[in-house]
């Protein structure tokens, strides 16, 4: 492809909607690469409060993770509401990490042979640790250890 | 030879973006590789209160604990610069503001890691056995 020449107000790459405003960032025209640009706005939003909660409660609120032990777990997974805090952390930080892994992949890794392999790689390991993280959060039961709880 | 602009500035593609756009990626990055050894530390609480505390005694090393405030930070800096990312797509006439509102994110951010630094400091000096 030709250099351009710059105006102003750049051209949007191919692919990219066009921006109104001089100074604004363009975003994808459609297809998947909206969802995916929607959906990392979307889940950031969610994970404002998921995650930032989650991080000021169990590493700086009330003796940090120096609390953080098995009885800890046991009393805070004996509410619904914390398994599912933390079920929907899980979810959503999974998919929105690794479609971010994704999104630099695309900057680093030029050859489409080794972008499908790391891009596979870091996909496998998502659905693995969703499937763990699930099944633990879902089926956690302090009582299995009487003699702690 | 004359110094050559850039239609954002002298830096090359020089806006506070091109620092704030690194560092969204590295803080997303530490995050999510983070996230997949925190998911894996957590489940072994299903296997009982002696693996998991064996496991979870490792957070309370005065050293993991630092790498920990660094957690935090990268966690509010994402959370913070999202926020002003969002800003900036949703309603694209606040580009406008853009340097005012890159300066104020990071001030934000900065000053929350003012009491956060300072209550995890003292836990990692008294691991460190300091305080």
């Amino acid at each position: 492809m030709a250099v351009q020449a710059r105006e102003h107000a750049p051209a949007a790459p191919e692919g990219r909607a066009p921006s109104a405003y001089a100074g604004s960032r363009d975003r994808p025209a459609g297809g998947f690469e909206l969802w995916s640009w929607l959906f990392m706005r979307i889940s950031g939003l969610v994970l404002l409060v998921l995650a930032v909660g989650h991080v000021l409660i169990m590493h700086v609120l009330d003796e940090g993770v120096d609390r953080v032990d098995f009885g800890f777990v046991a009393a805070r997974w004996g509410s619904p509401f914390w398994r599912t805090w933390d079920w929907a952390l899980l979810v959503l930080a999974l998919i929105h990490g690794i479609n971010g892994l994704r999104v630099i992949v695309q900057d680093y890794v030029r050859w489409p042979g080794a972008r499908l392999a790391v891009n596979m790689a870091f996909y496998v390991i998502g659905f693995v640790l969703f499937v763990l993280g699930t099944v633990v959060v879902f089926t956690f039961d302090p009582n299995a250890w009487p003699a702690v709880t | 030879m004359a110094k050559r602009k850039s239609d954002f500035g002298t830096l090359y593609k020089g806006s506070p973006g091109q620092w704030s756009w690194l560092a969204h990626r590295i803080t997303g990055l530490a995050v999510i590789l983070f996230l997949f050894a925190h998911v894996v530390d957590t489940a072994v609480v299903g296997w009982g209160p002696e693996a998991y505390n064996r496991v979870v005694d490792v957070y309370h090393n005065w050293v993991v604990k630092l790498m920990e405030l660094g957690l935090v930070a990268a966690v509010l800096y994402h959370a913070i610069n999202g926020t002003k990312i969002m800003l900036f797509d949703f309603w694209p006439s606040t580009t406008r503001y853009m340097k005012g509102l890159s300066l104020a994110s990071t001030g934000l951010f900065l000053l929350a890691m003012l009491p956060i630094t300072w209550i995890m400091g003292e836990s990692i000096l008294n691991s460190a056995g300091i305080l």
